[in-house]
């Protein structure tokens, strides 16, 4: 007998799920400067991020990797800052900072106690404009970006194998270009190549700073006024379009490393939200189809390919709305024991065929709907989750307000346009296909009875 | 211009003062009568409540059946009471709520998240009870998992990053249950049966065994109902038998496993502390400064700021129930392997022996307790931060008491704690990759 455990009565108003979004407040500095500011007073902390319209599909041949070189290089050190400093007086502040680097932007972050917030906002204002680019310390950093490689990328058969998948899935794409770069042009770069490349794109006119947490906006805003304000604006590059050419017929590569398991990767090329124009209902229809696919474990994938038919010991679909270009609308997995590549791709290729022939159910597209307003909730937990959303949809070039419309637009999709566009773009002609045949490696790790004495020799 | 100038003053007290003392939220604790563990902080501004139940059913708990626990947790979603896996995930989807099973060494987990909204919460709770009381294991479910399991111990075989992890671990702990990875290796989960989990579930999914964790924003008399509501289905059962202390260190090893990878992996440690451990605070702090802060630390700046060695390098305690490890890490190209080890160990030798500077301490004290309320800003960072507080038994004013126990910290305490866990004759160093020779 089923036992149903205690009733709640929560004393909880369904209202509060409605509760009213924070108010993002936009500033411009005359410099050119764009800040946003959103309050978050749950905790007496806030976070910083710089956003620079500036990453790796900026770049040309040759000197690929070169914006993520340069953000390793924007901690080394400005005329009043020496090498190391930055990260010393952000820690000595009770700090957290890092930087990240992307196709459509390069980005730099800290996490502060609230007061702390004008430590902040002097030390990146000071790097903006300022940075000493030292052949020295390039050489040490350019050997810890290879490591970095090595680590991410070489090591990694997967990751490999996605690197060569999207070099040969894009045909004239800068995104056929791996964000950290290829190693000969990594290995190539120089000092001159940097400051280069900072004299470009390192300008308040270029950049956005967000700020959510425990603030005042007019005070925030006075505060960025006096530590950026006073920086010169750039005359800027123009960015030319490099759209990626039709594709003309489907395309396949075979990876072959040492790896222990097969892998498989396919991609149909899509409009992202940006390129979409005006039928932006296309991008989000593609968003519901990627959670139709794979948004949690009552996902189609998960529940028909990895539990039903077990062809799949795991896979995925992704989407990203966001990004600056056109993208692929991706799946990938890894066989279960005992299937093949190919029934896996002809698995999944079913899935997609099914997108094309029949609506989605209501039952699955009210979930996909369910769980965006939920997570929309739960992000908000997270300050610099929202700082993100806010920086990245600026960057690209959507504007901050994306992030609001996101999930009216969701919920607008119909199970009719699901189906048109994976119709019009879950198609043969726009398929890219990549396998990982795995190469011999050695034995892994064993249990102990059996084990060689740890697989190898045994020093004392 | 008077305000700007104003502005400029306000600025410069804020910076003299140290930040306003943070209202660290209070833990209300009590017992359920079925034997539970409960820990509630009630928050406010987002409505949503997250809740953590934790057992102590971690890897430590095989036995000789290396990789029950994981595979045990693993399952518990794939079926239970009434509904299969596609009922559970499906029921749970629908709320949008999400839940979350896992294991550590020490512990095994299920975490929910749900919006408070009572259908919706009331729906999750349902679920979440279900999954720890009823879990089906049925035969097909626990096919499909255990060849899945299987798959992933396989692969980890490309990955000399997990390889030194698990050659580091047994270096340190032999025959000790900490010894063994969690998944286990593919000898010990290939034998398993449906009736290894059914009894380990039985023996350790219980309520004397379980502590609750929930915060969000309810009322106190709600989260007693919830934790009551989330043990019902639990047998009162009891707490195992604590676990033995891993056996002292002999001389120390170096343990070389080649591979054919770019990078050689490099760990190299001892047994470090426990979580209750009266040295916690010299070691944690002392850590922080040695290999704990990233790249401000000191192995970073030997390694990757000074020679440009390494992408990371990194030392930490992981406190566990038992001794857990100090380990230092990192990666680097095949052919200066012997070079980064070398620099990385007597940078840690050189702390163990001396300690730290006045001036390094000093730094390490104003980056833990200024950034402190940064491990406390979100409902999420919270709940976990509670979960550990309550499964290890720590104080319930642990948290509120950090920042204090981290000032009183000396440099003679941190020296004398080093000194008496790193024996750098007892240092365990493995290399795993292409310079391992």
């Amino acid at each position: 007998m089923l036992f149903r455990g205690l009733r709640l009565a929560l004393l909880v108003s369904p209202l509060s799920l409605h509760a009213a979004e924070p108010a993002v407040h936009e500033f411009r500095l005359d410099n050119g400067l764009k800040l946003l500011v959103q309050e978050d007073h749950r905790a007496p902390a806030v976070v910083t991020q710089v956003w620079y319209k500036v990453g790796a599909s900026y770049e040309h041949g040759g000197v690929t990797g070169i914006s993520h070189m340069l953000e390793h290089m924007m901690f080394k050190g400005t005329e009043k800052h020496p090498p190391g400093e930055f990260s010393r007086i952000i820690a000595a502040n009770g700090g957290r900072e890092n930087a990240f680097t992307g196709q459509d932007y390069t980005a730099y972050f800290q996490t502060l106690e609230k007061t702390r917030l004008p430590v902040s906002f002097e030390l990146e204002a000071d790097r903006m404009r300022n940075l000493l680019l030292s052949d020295k310390e390039f050489k040490k950093e350019q050997q810890v970006v290879l490591e970095e490689r090595r680590l991410r990328t070489d090591d990694q058969p997967r990751a490999k194998m996605e690197e060569h998948f999207q070099a040969v899935a894009y045909t004239n794409s800068p995104y056929k270009n791996p964000v950290i770069g290829w190693p000969d042009d990594v290995g190539g770069l120089n000092v001159d190549d940097l400051k280069n490349w900072y004299g470009l794109w390192y300008a308040p006119n270029n950049a956005t700073l967000v700020v959510v947490g425990d603030v005042n906006p007019g005070d925030v805003h006075a505060l960025a006024r006096k530590h950026f304000g006073p920086l010169k604006p750039s005359h800027l590059p123009e960015i030319k379009p490099r759209g990626e050419v039709e594709q003309l017929g489907p395309r396949r590569m075979t990876v072959r490393v040492p790896a222990k398991l097969p892998y498989l990767a396919m991609g149909f090329k899509t409009p992202a939200l940006r390129t979409a124009g005006e039928a932006d209902w296309e991008a989000y229809a593609l968003e519901v189809a990627a959670g139709i696919l794979d948004g949690g474990n009552s996902a189609r994938l998960s529940s028909r390919l990895v539990r039903g038919q077990q062809v799949a010991a795991s896979a995925g679909a992704g989407y990203d709305l966001y990004s600056r270009l056109s993208n692929l609308f991706t799946l990938e997995g890894t066989p279960a024991q005992g299937k093949t590549l190919q029934a896996l791709e002809k698995a999944l290729g079913e899935e997609i065929r099914r997108l094309r022939d029949e609506p989605v159910s209501a039952a699955e597209l009210e979930r996909v709907k369910a769980q965006v307003l939920a997570q929309h909730i739960y992000q908000r937990d997270s300050m610099f989750y929202q700082a993100m959303q806010l920086g990245m949809t600026e960057t690209v070039g959507l504007g901050w307000k994306t992030v609001r419309e996101y999930v009216d637009k969701v919920n607008a999709v119909t199970a009719e346009q699901v189906q048109k566009v994976a119709r019009k773009y879950l198609v043969d002609d726009r398929l890219s296909v990549a396998y990982l045949e795995p190469l011999p490696l050695p034995e892994g790790a064993k249990a102990p009875e059996e084990a060689a004495p740890m697989g190898g020799d045994h020093v004392r | 211009m008077s305000v700007k100038r104003v502005f400029r003053v306000v600025v410069f007290l804020l910076l003299l003062t140290s930040a306003p003392a943070f209202a660290v939220p209070e833990i209300q604790h009590w017992v359920s009568p079925r034997g539970g563990r409960v820990y509630f902080v009630p928050t406010e501004g987002l409505p949503l409540l997250d809740v953590r139940v934790v057992f102590d059913a971690g890897s430590a708990r095989d036995g000789d059946k290396f990789g029950l626990a994981a595979l045990t947790s693993g399952m518990l979603d794939t079926g239970a009471g009434d509904w299969d896996a596609d009922a559970i995930a499906q029921r749970l989807e629908n709320v949008g709520a999400s839940l979350g099973t896992g294991i550590s060494r020490d512990s095994a987990y299920m975490s929910l998240r749900s919006l408070t909204h009572p259908e919706k919460l009331d729906v999750a709770l349902e679920t979440g009870r279900e999954i720890l009381a009823r879990p089906r294991f049925e035969q097909k479910d626990f096919e499909r998992e255990k060849s899945r399991t299987l798959l992933a111990i396989k692969q980890r075989g490309e990955e000399p990053d997990e390889l030194a992890d698990i050659a580091f671990f047994r270096a340190l702990y032999g025959n000790h249950p900490y010894a063994h990875p969690q998944e286990g290796f593919a000898e010990t989960v290939a034998p398993l049966t449906r009736e290894d989990l059914t009894d380990f579930h039985k023996r350790y999914y219980v309520a004397s065994n379980a502590i609750v964790v929930i915060v969000g924003e309810v009322k106190r008399a709600d989260a007693e109902a919830i934790a009551e509501r989330l043990l019902s289905g639990l047998e009162k059962g009891a707490a195992p038998p604590a676990l033995p202390a891993p056996a002292p260190l002999g001389p120390a090893e170096t343990v070389k496993q080649p591979f054919p990878s770019e990078q050689t992996h490099v760990r190299a440690g001892v047994l470090g502390m426990t979580a209750t451990d009266p040295d916690y605070f010299p070691l944690y702090v002392g850590n922080h400064i040695l290999g704990g802060s990233g790249l401000v630390s000191l192995i970073s700046k030997e390694v990757r700021e000074k020679r440009g060695l390494s992408y990371n390098a990194y030392s930490y305690f992981m406190p566990l129930r038992e001794l857990g490890p100090f380990q230092m890490g990192l990666q680097t190209r095949n052919d200066q392997a012997g070079e980064a080890l070398r620099v990385a160990l007597e940078t840690v030798k050189e702390f163990a022996a001396n300690g730290p500077s006045d001036k390094e301490l000093e730094a390490a004290k104003k980056n833990i307790v200024g950034g402190f309320v940064l491990r406390l800003d979100s409902n999420q960072k919270l709940a976990e931060q509670v979960a550990v507080v309550a499964f290890y038994n720590r104080p319930l004013d642990y948290l509120a008491k950090f920042t204090g126990k981290v000032e009183a910290v000396t440099r003679e305490d941190i020296r004398r704690a080093f000194r008496s866990r790193i024996d750098p004759d007892k240092i365990r160093t493995v290399l795993v990759g292409g310079g391992a020779k």
